[in-house]
């Protein structure tokens, strides 16, 4: 009986009105870049979640979350090359064409990435698994590696950039969150530095790394013709052909490809263009992908 | 929120036999979907924002006549002075609980700092707020719509735990599949050609260019229809909201209603 007298003698609407922390939450004029997220009000949240959007395990959940990729980076005498697809899918719908899977991770350069031929001094991180995952995450890193320059005059490393990430993606471990990413830059002490950071916890340093559902394409056209000896032509070319073989052979990759360059004083932006004249160009001027038919 | 399929075996009424044995738990599914769907397009100084006005829950019609586009930031209930459109699609009380809450952070980010809140920040703010509930997601797709720092339309959508992209045109909701097919070739010009050009792969697609604004609404028109006809969760009526310099216009046109 006390028991039932509990359960209906509090305030029928208890919750009805935003609770002061949530009201200083709305005025605050900075949004926290929380850690504090909603769960749902059930005992297993990350099955609640599996169970809401993971169209892997069940192709008709109600929330279809952005996905599918394929990312590359590689380090060779130059510098590092960071080149990606543009495709994000949701089940077998293509959500988006133009998605922008190389984020920049710096104060100097965060937002809209402006037109310029000067490099912008910053790191690059990449965008593979969940979109909002990595375009947050990325976000928040930004915010922590401002803080760091601020706090210590100095931009920070790669290393401690990637850790503060891993950090973060281990303790979030069994959540649900899916990303898999690469950052790389380029700092007085350790030189071009390329590291993989995924949501498992995973923290690599490494010369070549390729990340996503095409990534298998990828290395393959990489592992035949990589040497750290590269030219910059050769390196800027290999990343757009091992791309290229990605997007025609994964479904789950294709639209435009986005190349970057990580140099010494920092990021050049090397093109954001349409695959399908490069794949035709590729196959009439070279002889490549010669199982392809050309007629019309 | 609290799930009373789980609690009432606690309670046990001395009227009721236990029946431990072959309870079955209900999974815990807060989400309905209304369907629906809405559209944006922007101009080189104008952005349209639109959405029909149909309210589903699985094969029942609830209502002709709610709407998915709000202004954000307006002085009183009516919206007056917004300068921000949002559209919500999706689970409509996920929706609703969405825009009031943006449309709190806008209002204090103007009482606070004397000034509107530029589209660019608003787009990032409403990606951290889908974000927050990275782990009970908001059932909706979004989409923002205003005007940039330099007068030119802008359009952000998101997926429901807040990624978000600038766009030229985005449709977003049940017919979204039989609505982007339809912008891609006539907004972005995707698979047009310029006549005479060439033959085979010599031929020269055509560019993208700002469309008028008269143009982009025929084309929000025309998809709607189209929508309709061959999907039901999509009818009764179709609400325009339009931005440009001199403020927002809000136009309605009936769709059918079967």
């Amino acid at each position: 009986m006390d028991k039932l007298v509990a359960q209906y003698s509090r305030p029928p609407h208890q919750n009805e009105m935003y609770s002061e922390q949530e009201q200083q939450d709305l005025t605050a004029s900075v949004p926290p870049l929380s850690l504090k997220f909603s769960l749902p009000p059930v005992d297993n949240h990350s099955a609640f979640l599996r169970a809401m959007t993971d169209d892997h395990s069940n192709p008709s959940c109600p929330i279809k979350l952005a996905h599918g990729t394929t990312t590359l980076a590689f380090r060779f005498q130059g510098g590092i090359i960071v080149c990606t697809d543009s495709r994000a899918t949701a089940g077998n719908w293509i959500a988006s064409q133009t998605v922008k899977k190389v984020i920049p991770v710096s104060r100097l350069s965060r937002g809209e990435d402006k037109k310029s031929d000067k490099p912008t001094p910053g790191l690059l991180g990449t965008m593979a698994g969940g979109a909002a995952d990595c375009q947050y995450w990325l976000r928040y890193l930004s915010q922590q590696c401002t803080l760091h320059e601020i706090r210590h005059k100095r931009r920070i490393t790669v290393a401690a950039a990637s850790k503060i990430l891993a950090n973060l993606t281990y303790a979030y471990k069994g959540y649900g969150l899916s990303m898999g990413t690469m950052l790389a830059g380029m700092t007085p002490q350790e030189g071009p530095a390329l590291y993989y950071i995924d949501s498992d916890g995973t923290r690599l340093p490494g010369n070549l790394f390729c990340v996503g559902s095409g990534q298998t394409f990828a290395y393959g056209v990489l592992d035949a013709e990589y040497k750290y000896d590269l030219t910059e032509e050769e390196a800027l070319n290999l990343g757009r052909r091992a791309i290229l073989a990605a997007m025609h052979r994964d479904a789950y990759s294709g639209g435009f490809i986005n190349l970057y360059h990580v140099k010494e004083e920092g990021w050049v932006h090397h093109g954001f263009d349409d695959m399908n004249p490069i794949f035709w160009k590729t196959k009439l001027e070279k002889g490549e992908f010669s199982n392809v038919t050309s007629a019309l | 929120m609290t799930s009373l399929i789980g609690q009432s075996e606690n309670i046990g009424y001395s009227f009721s036999e236990p029946t431990s044995a072959n309870v079955k738990q209900h999974s815990f599914y807060p989400y309905t979907d209304n369907g629906g769907s809405t559209l944006g397009i922007t101009g080189s100084d104008f952005a349209i924002l639109a959405g029909d006005t149909r309210s589903t829950s699985g094969y029942n019609i609830n209502s002709r006549m709610v709407p998915k586009v709000f202004k954000i930031g307006g002085d009183d209930e009516t919206g007056d002075g917004a300068q921000i459109l949002l559209s919500v699609v999706g689970f409509a009380a996920d929706g609703n609980a969405l825009k009031e809450k943006l449309d709190t952070v806008v209002k204090m980010y103007k009482y606070q700092h004397g000034k509107p809140m530029s589209v660019s920040a608003c787009a990032q703010r409403l990606s951290t707020i889908l974000y927050e509930k990275r782990f009970f997601p908001y059932y909706v797709h979004a989409i923002l719509a205003g005007l940039d720092e330099e007068g030119v339309g802008a359009l952000y959508s998101y997926d429901p735990v807040g990624s978000y992209e600038r766009e030229q045109c985005r449709a977003a909701g049940a017919a979204s599949s039989l609505i982007m097919p339809f912008l891609d070739n006539q907004v972005n010009f995707k698979n047009q050609y310029v006549p005479g050009s060439g033959e085979g792969h010599a031929l020269e697609p055509v560019k993208a260019e700002p469309l008028p604004k008269e143009t982009v609404k025929a084309l929000v028109r025309d998809a709607f229809t189209s929508a309709v006809e061959r999907h039901i969760e999509v009818g009764d009526g179709l609400q325009l909201m339009i931005i440009t310099r001199e403020g927002i216009e809000e136009i309605y046109h009936p769709l059918k209603k079967d």
